[in-house]
C-alpha cells in the first residue's frame, strides 16, 4: 500500500505541506481564497529545531493503536487507510493518548485531526506530497 | 469451531474482529444481558450532553454482526459455567455449548451500604445506556442532583447533565477529585475548574445517613437532593469464572494470552485483572482501549494463533467542561514538572524509563509519552530534556526517526 | 548613519489579496528580505535585501509575489547610465574591487544569435531521427594521423586514450566549494546516467563521488588543490586549467571561512586557510613547461587518460591553441568570455576575453591550416544556452561543448549573480547546510538528465533536417551555417557565408 514517507534530509522546514494540507480539506480551487485570513489546522505538522526539520502525519499503522483505542468507533481502518468519521468523534482524545507519533491532533472543531491521505479530497496524491518542493515527503509503495 | 462470547462491548468486538481474521467459518455466538446493538459505554455522558445520539453511539456499524457472521442473543444473562460439559447455562434455563469461551462481562457499579439508602427513591447508577436514559428521565429543570463519587464516572456524569439547568453537588471520600488518576496539584486544578463550572464539591466527606431526600454528611452538613447518582466505583463481574472454580482476585486473573485458569475459557476487558507493565503489578485496568486489545488478544488465541498482549498500562483521556486530561502509567520515580497555571505537566521516571505522566490542558502528542511507557524505551536513547518540554519525534535519534517516518530506505542510493 | 546612495534595483511586489501569511517567503530567503509582522498580522519586505533570485516567488503557494525592476531612475544620460553611477557610489563607499558572479551580462554581440542553420529541401533529403539511425556519440582525444601496420600487416593499435560521450556535451568545471555537495552529486549522477562527463573544477573530488569516476574529469589547476594519485587515476580524463572565460588572467580565491569540513579535507588544505589559486601556474611559463605537466599527468596515470588543457578565449587564442596542440595534450578546452564563475572582479568579467564563437572558428581554422587539427579535440564553453548553440558550435569546428550555467539553471539557478555572497537560496552555490539541503540531488540529477535528453532530441532533429546523421559529419561543416547582420570581417573569421549567399 502506498504511504506517505518523510525524509528529514530534504525537509526545508518551509511548512508548505501544512498549508497544502489545510488547502486540501477546503476543497476550494484557489489557495488564497481558501486560506486567506484563516489560522490553519493541518493534519501534517512540521517539527523543527536546530536546523533539523521534518513533517509528521499519520503513519497508517498496520496495527493502529488509535483505532483499537477509539472509544466511539469513529476511527476505522479501511483498505489500509485510517479514516475518521467526524460525525462520530466526540473529541475524547483517547487517540491522542494512544498515537505513538503524535500524529493525531486535538482540535476545536469537534473532532480530532488526522491525515486520511487526501482520500476524501479530489487529489489522488496527498497534497502535502504535491506541495513539498524538495521531495522530502513522498507517496510510495515500499512493500511492508 | 464454536466461539461463545459473554458480553457485547469493546472486548467482545475486539475478539470478533480478531477471530474473523483467522477463522472465517467458525460459529460466533454473542450473548448480552442488554438489549442493544454494541454501543460505547463511555459515551453515555456525551449522550446526555447532546454531543452524540443513540445512533452515533454504536461502537460498530449496523452491519457488524452480519458482516462478521455473529449470532447475537440479547437480553440473556449467563448464570453459570459447566466447564466439564463446556456449556454456559443461562438464567432462563437455556444452555449454549462452546469450544472456546470468552468472558467479557465488564463490571457493575458498586453501591456502598449507607443507612437509609434503601429509602431513597430516585437513586441511579451511571454505567449503561439504560442507566443514562433512566437518569435523563428523572431530571427536570432545577433538579438538585447529588453525585456520590468524584471519580471518572461521577464527574463525567456531572458534565453530562450540566447543560440541563440542574444543581449539581458531588461528594467524595477522598480529599481530591479524580483521585485514581491525578496527583494533588493536578487534582487542585480540576477542582477549581469544576467549581468554576458550578459543581459544588464536598471532598473528604462521606454520607452517614440518608434521610429521605437529604444526605447527612460526616461533618454535619445536610445536602438535600432530588436525584441521587451513585458513582463510587465499579466491581468486575467475576462470578461466572469464580463460581466455576477459576482463579480470581478483584478481577478474573488472566495471563498475557488472556486465558483464565479454566481451559478454553478466556476473559477480557473490565472484568479482568492483568499486568500493568508500568508498575509490574496485576490490576483491574477498566478502560476501553485495553478492553479492545485484550479482546483482540483473546480472539487471536481462541482462533488458534499464539498472540501475546503484554503492553497494558493504566491510561485515561478525559475531558471535563472543555479541559482535557490525559494520564498514563504509574506515578512513581523522579518528577519533571511544569505548569503555567492553566496547563499542567508531570512526568514520572526512574531506572532510565518513563513510568507515568499527567497532562492537563495541553495534551497534544501525549501518545509519544504513552509509547515511551508502553515500549519501556530507554531514556538515554533520546533527548530526554527536550521530550520533557516538547513531546515530539525530534527527541529521538535520527535513525529512529528514519525508521518511524520511513525516510531511511530511500537513502540507500545516495549519501 | 552614512548616506545610503544605493536605491534597490528591484522591488518585491506582494499581492495582499493573495498573501495568506504562510511565511514561506520569510523562511526561504537567506537574505532576510521578508518579515512577518505579528502585530499587524502582515508580511513585509525589504527591497534592499532582495537579490532577485525568485526563491520566494517560486515557493509562494498562492503566487502572491513578484519581483519587478524598479522604475526609480537617475536623470537620463546616454553616457552616464545608472549602473555606472551606482558602481562609483559602491566603490566610493567601500574602496574595493567590485565582485560579481556568473557570466558577463553586458550587451556584447552574441554571435550564435547571428548564425542560422541550414536544412535540406528536395535534394539531399532530410532524415527523420525517429525512424532512422542518428548518431550523437562522440569520442574525444587525439586521432592518429596515419594507419600503421606491423610485419604481419595487422593494424597497429596506436590509438591514444579517448573518452566516449553519448552526446557532444559535458558539464564544465565547477568546484566542490564553489558549488554545494548536492549540486556536485547531481552533476555526477546525471553524467553517469547520460553517459557523459562532468568536471570537478579545482576543488578535489569528494570521497563519496569516486564511484562516478568513469564520468569524471578531474581538474589540476594552479593551486593544485585536492590533487593526488588516486584522484587522478579515478577519473576518465584530466584537465589542466590554464584559464577561465569569466576571468582570464586571474586566479581564484575561496575564503578561509568556506574551507571547513569536507571541503577542507577534499581540497587537502587546513580548515580556515584561504584557498588561493594563483593567476599563473608557477611552473608553467612556456608551451614546453606545459608539456612537462601534461606528460607528468600522463605518466602518473600510465597514459590511460586523455589530458585536457583549458584556456580562456583571449585575443591570440589560435596561436596559443596551436602551441597546446603540440604540447601532447589530447583535448583543448576553450572558454569564452561569457563563461560563468562563482566570483570574479566585475571589470575582468565584463571586459576581458573574446566571444567563444570567434575563438572557436579561428582556432579550428588555425589547427587545420597547420595540419594538426587531429592532434586534439576541441571543446568549447562560455555560454552554450541551447541545443542550437551546440549545433552551431559543432558546425564551427568544435568536437563537443562544455555547459556550466545551463546546467546550474536546470538545477534551479535564477542567475541572480550573487554566488559570491555564499547565500544561494537554491542550494547550488553555497555551503550553508540549511541552504545546501534545498537542492535534493534526487530531483537535481533528474532535471539535468531531462535537459540533456531534450537537447539530444533537438540536436537530432536539427541534424536530421540538414540530412546529417552523425555529429562527426556535422563537425566543422560550416556550409551548414549562414550569418545574418554580420560584417565581412566577422564572416571571414567565422568562416561562414552570409545568409542568401
Amino acid at each position: 500500500m502506498k504511504r506517505v514517507y518523510v525524509n528529514e534530509n530534504w525537509c526545508l522546514g518551509c511548512h508548505l505541506c501544512e498549508y497544502y494540507c489545510a488547502f486540501a480539506s477546503t476543497n476550494e480551487k484557489d489557495m488564497a481564497r481558501a486560506l486567506k485570513g484563516i489560522k490553519i489546522s493541518p493534519r501534517i505538522r512540521v517539527e523543527e529545531m536546530d536546523g533539523i526539520s521534518f513533517a509528521v502525519s499519520c503513519r497508517h499503522c498496520n496495527e493502529p493503536l488509535c483505532v483499537k483505542g477509539c472509544i466511539t468507533g469513529a476511527l476505522t481502518r479501511v483498505d489500509g487507510i485510517i479514516m475518521i468519521d467526524k460525525d462520530k468523534c466526540i473529541s475524547c482524545y483517547t487517540c491522542v493518548l494512544c498515537c505513538p507519533y503524535g500524529a493525531v491532533s486535538p482540535s476545536e472543531d469537534g473532532a480530532v485531526l488526522k491525515c486520511e491521505l487526501c482520500i476524501k479530497t479530489y487529489s489522488r496524491t496527498p497534497m502535502c506530497v504535491k506541495g513539498c518542493p524538495n521531495e522530502a515527503i513522498v507517496f510510495e509503495e515500499r512493500g511492508e | 469451531m464454536k466461539y461463545v462470547i459473554i458480553g457485547n462491548s469493546a472486548a467482545a468486538v475486539g475478539a470478533v474482529e480478531a477471530i474473523r481474521k483467522n477463522d472465517k467459518e467458525g460459529r460466533i455466538v454473542i450473548v448480552s444481558n442488554e438489549n442493544y446493538h454494541v454501543y460505547s459505554r463511555p459515551l453515555i455522558s456525551y449522550l446526555l450532553l447532546g454531543k452524540t445520539n443513540e445512533e452515533k453511539m454504536k461502537y460498530r456499524n449496523d452491519d457488524f454482526y452480519r458482516e462478521n457472521r455473529c449470532e447475537l442473543k440479547l437480553n440473556k444473562t449467563a448464570q453459570r459455567l459447566d466447564i466439564k460439559q463446556k456449556q454456559v447455562i443461562f438464567e432462563d434455563g437455556d444452555a449454549e455449548s462452546y469450544d472456546k469461551l470468552l468472558i467479557a462481562t465488564g463490571s457493575s457499579p458498586f453501591i456502598p451500604p449507607v443507612q437509609g439508602l434503601d429509602k431513597v427513591k430516585s437513586m441511579y447508577t451511571f454505567t449503561t445506556l439504560d442507566d443514562a436514559k433512566a437518569l435523563d428521565n428523572a431530571l427536570s429543570e432545577n433538579s438538585k442532583v447529588l453525585i456520590v463519587g468524584a471519580g471518572l464516572i461521577g464527574l463525567k456524569c456531572a458534565e453530562g447533565i450540566s447543560k440541563k439547568k440542574v444543581e449539581i453537588s458531588c461528594i467524595d471520600l477522598s480529599y481530591k477529585v479524580l483521585s485514581s488518576i491525578l496527583d494533588d496539584e493536578g487534582s487542585e486544578i480540576i477542582k477549581r475548574h469544576l467549581q468554576d463550572n458550578k459543581i459544588r464539591l464536598y471532598l473528604k466527606r462521606h454520607i452517614i445517613e440518608f434521610k429521605e431526600n437529604i444526605a447527612m454528611l460526616d461533618d454535619g452538613t445536610e445536602i438535600p437532593f432530588d436525584v441521587l447518582v451513585m458513582a463510587v466505583g465499579v466491581r468486575p463481574n467475576i462470578s461466572l469464572v469464580k463460581d466455576a472454580g477459576g482463579r480470581t482476585n478483584r478481577g478474573i486473573i488472566i495471563d498475557e494470552r488472556c486465558q483464565t485458569s479454566i481451559p478454553d475459557v478466556y476473559a477480557a476487558g473490565d472484568c479482568c485483572e492483568s499486568m500493568d507493565i508500568s508498575s509490574g503489578e496485576a490490576k483491574v485496568m477498566a478502560l476501553l482501549p485495553n478492553a479492545y486489545m485484550q479482546g483482540e488478544c483473546a480472539g487471536m488465541n481462541m482462533s488458534g494463533l499464539d498472540f501475546v498482549f503484554d503492553k497494558a498500562i493504566p491510561m485515561n483521556a478525559i475531558g471535563l467542561f472543555g479541559k482535557h486530561i490525559i494520564t498514563a502509567g504509574t506515578y512513581s520515580g523522579d518528577v519533571y514538572f511544569e505548569t503555567d497555571g492553566k496547563n499542567y505537566k508531570k512526568l514520572f521516571y526512574s531506572d532510565n524509563k518513563l513510568n507515568g505522566f499527567i497532562l492537563i490542558g495541553d495534551v497534544a502528542k501525549a501518545g509519544i509519552y504513552t509509547a515511551l511507557i508502553r515500549e519501556k524505551t530507554p531514556l538515554d536513547t533520546l533527548n530526554f530534556e527536550l521530550i520533557c518540554k516538547t513531546p515530539g519525534l525530534m527527541a529521538f535519534s535520527k535513525r529512529a526517526r528514519g525508521e518511524m517516518l520511513g525516510g531511511i530506505k530511500s537513502e540507500a542510493v545516495s549519501s | 548613519m552614512a548616506i545610503d546612495y544605493i536605491y534597490p534595483d528591484y522591488e518585491i511586489v506582494r499581492n495582499y489579496d493573495r498573501c495568506i501569511n504562510c511565511r514561506v517567503c520569510e523562511r526561504q530567503c537567506a537574505n532576510e528580505a521578508h518579515e512577518y509582522i505579528e502585530s499587524s498580522n502582515k508580511m513585509v519586505s525589504d527591497d534592499s535585501k532582495c537579490v532577485n533570485c525568485h526563491r520566494c516567488v517560486s515557493l509562494c503557494p498562492t503566487r502572491a509575489l513578484k519581483i519587478v525592476k524598479s522604475d526609480h531612475t537617475f536623470k537620463t544620460n546616454a553616457n552616464w547610465e545608472g549602473k555606472s553611477i551606482k558602481e562609483i557610489y559602491k566603490q566610493a563607499e567601500s574602496g574595493g574591487v567590485l565582485l560579481s558572479s556568473m557570466g558577463n551580462p553586458e550587451n556584447y554581440p552574441v554571435y550564435f544569435d547571428k548564425i542560422l542553420i541550414n536544412a535540406s529541401q528536395v535534394t539531399n533529403p532530410s532524415i527523420d531521427p525517429l525512424r532512422e539511425p542518428m548518431e550523437t556519440r562522440v569520442y574525444l582525444g587525439a586521432k592518429p594521423s596515419k594507419i600503421e601496420r606491423d610485419e604481419n600487416s595487422r593494424i597497429k593499435r596506436n590509438l591514444p586514450p579517448h573518452v566516449m560521450l553519448s552526446m557532444p556535451v559535458m558539464f564544465s568545471a565547477m568546484s566542490y566549494g564553489s558549488l554545494s555537495y548536492n549540486a556536485h552529486e547531481s552533476l555526477a549522477r546525471a553524467s553517469a546516467e547520460l553517459g557523459i562527463l562532468y568536471n570537478t573544477g579545482e576543488g578535489g573530488l569528494h570521497e563519496n563521488l569516486y564511484k562516478y569516476g568513469k564520468n569524471t574529469i578531474v581538474q589540476v589547476a594552479s593551486g593544485r588543490f585536492g590533487v593526488h594519485k588516486k584522484y587522478l587515476s579515478s577519473a576518465a580524463a584530466i584537465e589542466i586549467k590554464m584559464g577561465q572565460g569569466a576571468k582570464p588572467g586571474i586566479g581564484g580565491h575561496l575564503p578561509g571561512k568556506k574551507i571547513v569540513g569536507d571541503i577542507s579535507r577534499t581540497r587537502m588544505i587546513p580548515e580556515g586557510t584561504d584557498a588561493i589559486s594563483p593567476a599563473p601556474h608557477h611552473d608553467i611559463y612556456s608551451i614546453e613547461d606545459l608539456r612537462q605537466l601534461v606528460y607528468s599527468l600522463k605518466e602518473a596515470t600510465r597514459y590511460t587518460k586523455p589530458v585536457i588543457v583549458k584556456i580562456a578565449a583571449v585575443h591570440n587564442v589560435s596561436a596559443i591553441a596551436s602551441g597546446i596542440a603540440r604540447s601532447g595534450a589530447d583535448i583543448i578546452a576553450i572558454d569564452g568570455f561569457r563563461g560563468g564563475t562563482g566570483a570574479a572582479p566585475t571589470r575582468i568579467r565584463d571586459h576581458v576575453g573574446i566571444p567563444i564563437e570567434l575563438a572557436l572558428a579561428s582556432v579550428d581554422k588555425r589547427l587545420r591550416d597547420e595540419g594538426i587539427r587531429d592532434n586534439v579535440s576541441i571543446v568549447v564553453g562560455g555560454s552554450i544556452r541551447s541545443s542550437a548553440d551546440i549545433v552551431k558550435a559543432i558546425a564551427l569546428g568544435a568536437d563537443c561543448v562544455y555547459i556550466g550555467t545551463a546546467a546550474l539553471i536546470a538545477l534551479g539557478c535564477h542567475l541572480c549573480r550573487s554566488c559570491h555572497s555564499g547565500k544561494c537560496n537554491w542550494g547550488i552555490a553555497t555551503q550553508r547546510e540549511d541552504l545546501v539541503k534545498r537542492l535534493n540531488p534526487n530531483i537535481g540529477y533528474k532535471r539535468l538528465v531531462n535537459l540533456m535528453t531534450a537537447w539530444q532530441h533537438e540536436i537530432m532533429e536539427m541534424m536530421g533536417g540538414m540530412g546529417i546523421n552523425s555529429i562527426e559529419s556535422l563537425k566543422g561543416n560550416r556550409l551548414m551555417l549562414r550569418g545574418v547582420g554580420l560584417n565581412e570581417k566577422e564572416l571571414e573569421i567565422l568562416g561562414i557565408k552570409h545568409a542568401g549567399e
